[in-house]
């Protein structure tokens, strides 16, 4: 078995019809995604990250099948989604953090009867996953609950216990975290460290919670006007974006800008100032020179904000 | 069978979900009840100087005002069927759950009409129906047999009026807000499906085409049975011949739908 997914060369045009006019229409073509080509392995975790419209929804519809590529050649597991999207089905889960496959108005334990006959999972199994999931994802005394009356975070880990009563291959997880306080995050990324390691499932994230990739994903893959900007593990995106550590010292009294071979002044506050210099340099001997030769009351060093760095490579891209 | 086991689950669902709602259900078996009681003075005025009008005594258009409001919401004849929920579906873009389930959409979606229309039956029709009979005279069949041809007619009328309503809810892919559309069938549904008036009385041309259009399965049919008019067979026919065009119809345009459309948002 090799890769699990793989891209080859995928685009997916769409036409816009724009009204330009009485009855008049002018037709232009919005490449969504374009030449698109990844892998990814079995058992990997993998954050999937880009600017809203980058790309990356139509690249989870067209792994789902629900969309069919405009070219090139894709495969999950060995199956073309879009021709085979009922056979893919039944090895894929999906939760859309935005919206909710579970029914409205019953409680949590119909939706999950109804996977049950939806996936044809067997009964020792689906109880089995059941008592697993309920027990995993905190969910105990929330089955007999309509699922209008559960909280945000509730409901998302109702959704992802529901996407993975058939025990999925792949899972695919459209902003998983998106709204949920602190707490339900921490039980949301918790539990999906776990099932990719206990479980060896397949995990694709796709996120603008970038604390979401930091905790969970090795690798990362950044889409930007439905291309692959970078694809490659989270310390190297730092580098790829030329990311900055800073150093914030807190100097007697106010003075110039210091002068310091290793780092340049961004930012002069009374006696605070701030220093840049390269994510990946030692602040050590930085200190110990601004130690030296002036005199320090207190200092800090800020790491690098990857929101910043990936900012920086959307703009970098736009301009080239 | 795995899949009828599938949408029978669906089904169920779908007759659970509607029966949460008891203080709406109370309040449309009430609605249901006085607009019977308006439509029943208002016939027999007009009975009274047109006795025998399409072939109805006093009685027989009793029995059709409390039928044809058991039936109201059980066909969804004005609004209130699973339609409006997929098209509210269709334009937030949340289709695309019901996309990538392992499941038939069309079929998903009537089995969830389906479910909602034999509640509706139950919870809407009967009430209506009871007390219609018992406050006024009414003609109804001494035989069981036809009972159970009326109710042979009723499930036809549920699959003919999925069948429009599911292709009305399609156009939502193209129109993105489908509600003009819906709008407009059902006014269209409640007159053409006997709803203000029954189909027998129209005259000449008019009448020809109504009973002709699919609409007249909904209610004129299973009142035709219940009243002993025709023959059932031929209704059965009549109605089963809407029902495959319309389901084919509208597998048709899923397939054009879900193929060529965007799914809204992202």
């Amino acid at each position: 078995m090799s890769d699990f997914i793989a891209l080859e060369n995928v685009e997916k045009v769409f036409e816009v019809r724009r009204k330009t006019g009485f009855l008049k229409r002018e037709r232009r073509e919005v490449r969504a995604v374009d030449a698109l080509s990844f892998t990814v392995a079995r058992g990997e975790m993998v954050g999937y990250i880009g600017p809203n419209g980058a790309g990356k929804s139509t690249t989870i519809k067209m792994l789902t099948g629900i969309l069919t590529p405009s070219g090139g050649r894709l495969r999950v597991a060995g199956i073309d989604p879009s021709r085979e999207r009922m056979r893919l089905a039944h090895r894929i889960g999906v939760v859309f953090g935005q919206r909710t496959t579970l029914w409205w108005d019953l409680p949590l334990i119909d939706s999950y009867r109804l996977a049950h006959r939806m996936y044809r999972i067997p009964d020792a199994r689906y109880r089995e996953n059941l008592d697993r999931l309920v027990e995993l994802l905190d969910l105990g005394g929330l089955l007999d609950v309509p699922v209008r009356q559960l909280s945000l975070g509730q409901r998302m880990r109702g959704d992802i216990a529901a996407a993975l009563l058939h025990d999925p291959e792949v899972l695919y997880l459209d902003e998983p975290t998106i709204g949920l306080d602190v707490v339900s995050k921490t039980k949301v990324r918790d539990f999906l460290r776990e099932l990719n390691t206990e479980r060896g499932t397949t995990v694709l994230l796709t996120t603008h919670d970038l604390q979401d990739i930091e905790q969970l994903c090795s690798r990362v893959m950044v889409i930007d006007h439905g291309r692959l900007v970078y694809d490659g593990t989270l310390a190297g995106l730092h580098e790829a974006g030329e990311s900055e550590r800073t150093l914030v010292v807190d100097l007697e009294r106010e003075l110039p800008p210091v002068e310091v071979t290793a780092a340049r002044v961004v930012k002069v506050e009374g006696a605070r100032q701030w220093l840049a210099f390269p994510a990946g340099q030692s602040a050590a001997p930085l200190v110990a020179d601004l130690a030296a030769r002036y005199p320090l009351l207190d200092l800090s060093v800020r790491e690098p904000d990857i929101e910043a760095v990936i900012a920086r490579m959307y703009a970098e891209k736009a301009v080239s | 069978m795995g899949a009828g086991r599938l949408y029978t689950a669906v089904a169920a669902g779908g007759f659970r979900r509607y029966a949460t709602y008891r203080a709406a259900t109370a309040a449309g078996v009430f609605t249901n009840t006085v607009f019977g009681l308006i439509f029943v003075y208002t016939y027999r005025a007009l009975w009274d100087e047109r006795p025998h009008l399409g072939g109805y005594d006093q009685a027989q258009v009793v029995t059709y005002v409390w039928l044809a409001q058991a039936l109201l919401s059980t066909l969804a004849i004005g609004g209130g069927g699973v339609e409006e929920e997929l098209m509210e579906r269709i334009r937030t873009g949340d289709v695309v759950i019901d996309l990538y389930r392992p499941a038939d959409l069309q079929l998903w979606w009537l089995a969830a009409d389906l479910g909602r229309a034999f509640f509706q039956l139950v919870a809407r029709g009967l009430f209506p129906f009871l007390f219609g009979a018992l406050c006024f005279p009414v003609y109804l069949p001494a035989d069981a047999g036809t009972w159970v041809a009326f109710l042979g007619a009723v499930l036809l009328a549920m699959l003919v009026g999925f069948g429009i309503r599911y292709l009305v809810a399609l156009t939502a892919f193209w129109l993105l807000d489908g509600m003009g559309v819906a709008q407009m069938a059902w006014l269209l549904g409640y007159f053409c499906s006997g709803m203000l008036l029954p189909l027998n009385v129209f005259p000449g041309a008019l009448g020809e085409v109504v009973r002709a259009l699919p609409w007249s399965s909904l209610l004129q049919a299973p009142a035709d049975v219940l009243l002993g008019r025709g023959e059932p067979l031929r209704t059965y026919l009549f109605q089963a011949t809407w029902a495959v065009v319309l389901l084919g119809a509208g597998r048709l345009v899923q397939s054009a739908a879900t193929r060529r459309v965007v799914v809204q948002g992202g």
